[in-house]
């Protein structure tokens, strides 16, 4: 396996490949923001006719009352799982390749889970009384009911969010203030000043800076596991056959790391094209991200084995039905190509010749999260057409184009989002790549030049 | 209610198990209905859409599941070989069966669902905001969402079809989620009427709308908690007991005779509607 990254690479080459990404990048980046925007007119024009007319137009019905928009949201929420996992977790296990791509792996976490949000008002009947979820003191001293899952999803979403960006932000700092160094004068330079907090690189400021993101990690992961059990408990936790499954928090977690991990892939790929960082996202490190994703993937399998083994074996003959409905049923095709994209796509990533083969990684790291998504919907959908009660045995439901139309238009919003964001801020963290080149390099000192020549 | 009652009567805001110890008092409103007697005639579901201003959404709507027929009469072929019209039925009028531990009012993120004191599950309209997880989480999917906004509508109540808007019952707007109230204005001018005479409600003073017009009387509807009322009569009977999610009688050989029931009981969901089983031939 080849070097994670070239240790003769000068720390002024570094500032100045990364600076780069926020001036000049290729042709295609306009082209992909433009397609970003597009896309959230799609999005934003379908929302307001929604908004306007009544949920109707979406096309769900009065025993089919969630559709692709929960779907979609639990998609988002997995997606934001793993920046944590790259950023906090393998910080604490001291790996070093994480170090080039970990920031735009949190980016992703942040606008994931903003994306999420938009989900959850974009579903509701009345978005405009959105605010009765929350605490408030209001003079009728009504509440929330702290029973509903739904409320454990606005606090824990609210927390990770906020959590998150303070994350992105704090690693962020040393960064921000080689920026303000270094570009010319403008609204950026303020910008940059303004958020880099006299960063001036001594070593009080090392020392706290070193604490503050350490400990902002250990909080995050507990956090960011609790996040994603949370959503599987609304599912787990109401009565319906299919969902109501006591594996879903881990099911959900590992769903959700999977998912992350290959949306990293591809975005690692597309960034490492559109900003020429050849130099830092190198194949080595796609080789060992691959492997994880290998990983993560034969875990999410194992769940979803045990899910279903433990339906097929427990008695209770309902949600047994609904297994069978989903395997045989008019969401059959859907649940097999999640099977397939999910759990024998991946098998391909075992594969050496495979793990550093960018096109092919390219397809195939978006084909899982197609699997993933699928998930989801295989989760929300066939329960509602096959529940308890023999009256809403009725599959003829099909979401409209309103909803087809929110859900392509959130992709829209994320790569928007994201893409803004490197291009303003540095998507490369320029100090850990430093300092990973710095332990190569003392690495390489301490080890004989010629074997045996000791 | 302000913080310190929150926290002091802490246990009065939560979902109560109802063989806790907290039996109703005065009412506890319950109905059961005779299959055998039920033709099918959906009489009930007209009744109903007079008297709780249920918007009539048209046949295509119809079609596409976005009606509010809040008891609708299910209609179950026989399959046994032979063709429509001489083929038999059997029939079902579904409606909130207003669960004494009805797993929608636990899952609602804003508490619009709610249980009353007289062991009605309630939905406050204006609290509602939407999120559908009560439907969700129904077993019975005996609740309505309001898919558009139908007061707005064209042809919902065409004129002179809103001079004949119940005046006691609210019309509800786009986004909020409705269902059976076991006609509760009728209950609450019944209640006032009681009390205003230093009184409980009697039985049969307060019918609902769909009993009420049952052309073969198949819907009775009381106070559990009256001991001359029929509704409690006909559960006595029957030893259906409201606490229970499996019926003594049920382990017991000459339950055979008893034809009192309540769907998906082993939920515990603990319903407060009693089905009699059907026992003549299916109708054709």
């Amino acid at each position: 396996m080849g070097k994670d990254i070239r240790e003769d690479i000068a720390w002024a080459q570094i500032n100045k490949d990364v600076l780069k990404s926020l001036e000049s990048p290729r042709r295609m980046y306009w082209i992909i923001l433009f397609i970003a925007i597009a896309m959230i007119g799609v999005a934003v024009g379908s929302e307001v006719y929604q908004y306007q007319t009544g949920m109707g137009v979406s096309n769900k019905n009065n025993s089919h009352v969630w559709g692709l928009y929960i779907a979609t949201f639990i998609f988002w929420i997995g997606m934001s799982h793993s920046g944590t996992l790259l950023s906090a977790i393998l910080h604490l296990m001291h790996a070093d390749w994480r170090k080039p791509i970990y920031r735009f792996a949190e980016a992703m976490t942040t606008f994931s889970l903003m994306t999420a949000g938009l989900f959850v008002l974009v579903h509701l009947g009345r978005l405009w009384m959105v605010y009765y979820v929350m605490p408030y003191p209001n003079e009728r001293w009504v509440w929330p009911n702290f029973q509903s899952p739904l409320v454990w999803d606005m606090f824990a979403i609210a927390t990770y969010l906020s959590s998150s960006v303070l994350f992105l932000y704090v690693g962020m700092i040393p960064d921000l203030a080689i920026c303000r160094d270094n570009i010319h004068a403008g609204w950026r330079k303020k910008l940059y000043t303004v958020m880099s907090l006299g960063w001036e690189g001594t070593d009080r400021q090392w020392r706290n800076f070193r604490i503050t993101y350490l400990t902002i990690a250990c909080f995050l992961i507990p956090l960011a596991v609790s996040v994603h059990s949370i959503v599987a408990s609304d599912f787990a936790m109401s009565n319906m056959p299919g969902w109501h499954v006591t594996s879903f928090p881990p099911y959900f977690v590992a769903g959700a790391l999977y998912s992350g991990c290959a949306a990293i892939i591809t975005l690692f790929i597309i960034l490492r094209y559109v900003f020429k960082f050849e130099e830092y996202m190198t194949l080595p490190i796609m080789k060992k991200l691959v492997r994880l994703t290998f990983a993560i993937a034969m875990v999410w399998t194992y769940l979803n084995l045990i899910e279903f083994a433990s339906v097929w074996y427990g008695h209770d003959q309902t949600a047994k039905d609904q297994l069978i409905f989903k395997a045989t049923g008019p969401y059959a095709p859907f649940f097999w190509a999640m099977i397939f994209f999910g759990s024998i796509l991946p098998l391909m990533l075992a594969f050496k010749r495979f793990q550093t083969h960018l096109p092919i990684l390219f397809v195939v790291s978006i084909l899982l999260n197609v699997g993933m998504w699928l998930e989801r919907w295989m989760i929300i959908a066939p329960s509602f057409a096959h529940g308890h009660y023999p009256w809403t045995w009725d599959h003829d439901q099909w979401p409209s184009l309103v909803q087809w139309g929110i859900v392509f238009g959130s992709f829209g919003w994320f790569t928007l989002l994201f893409m803004v964001f490197c291009k303003v801020f540095p998507s490369v963290s320029m100090y850990e790549v430093k300092e990973m080149v710095y332990h190569r390099s003392l690495a390489l000192k301490h080890k004989p030049a010629v074997k045996g020549d000791y | 209610m302000s913080i310190t009652n929150l926290l002091e009567n802490w246990s009065d805001f939560r979902q109560q198990h109802p063989s806790d110890d907290r039996p109703h008092r005065e009412y506890k409103w319950a109905m059961s209905i005779d299959l055998d007697s039920c033709t099918g005639c959906n009489a009930c579901s007209v009744a109903c859409y007079a008297e709780n201003n249920l918007p009539v959404v048209g046949k295509e709507k119809f079609a596409h599941g976005h009606s509010h027929h809040w008891i609708r009469i299910e209609r179950y072929w026989d399959n046994d070989g032979r063709e429509f019209a001489d083929q038999g039925a059997q029939f079902l009028p579904m409606l909130c069966q207003h669960c004494e531990s009805a797993p929608c009012e636990t899952v609602c993120p804003v508490g619009a669902t709610n249980h009353t004191a007289d062991g009605l599950n309630s939905q406050v309209y204006n609290r509602c905001v939407g999120s559908r997880y009560c439907n969700a989480n129904c077993p019975y999917k005996a609740r309505y969402f309001n898919w558009y906004d139908y007061p707005t509508t064209d042809n919902v109540w065409p004129e002179p079809m809103n001079q004949q808007l119940n005046p006691d019952v609210t019309v509800r707007g786009k986004g909020v989620m409705e269902k059976c109230t076991f006609c509760v204005q009728r209950l609450t001018v019944a209640k006032s009427n009681a009390r205003s005479a230093g009184r409980s409600v009697l039985d049969g003073e307060v019918q609902t709308a769909c009993q009420q017009v049952c052309p073969t009387g198949a819907i009775s509807f009381g106070n559990l908690v009256d001991p001359l009322a029929k509704v409690g009569k006909q559960w006595m009977k029957q030893q259906v007991e409201l606490n229970k999610d499996k019926q003594a009688k049920d382990a017991e050989e000459k339950a055979a005779k008893l034809r009192g029931y309540r769907i998906l009981e082993g939920l515990r969901t603990y319903p407060s509607v009693m089905y009699l089983e059907q026992l003549r031939e299916s109708a054709i």
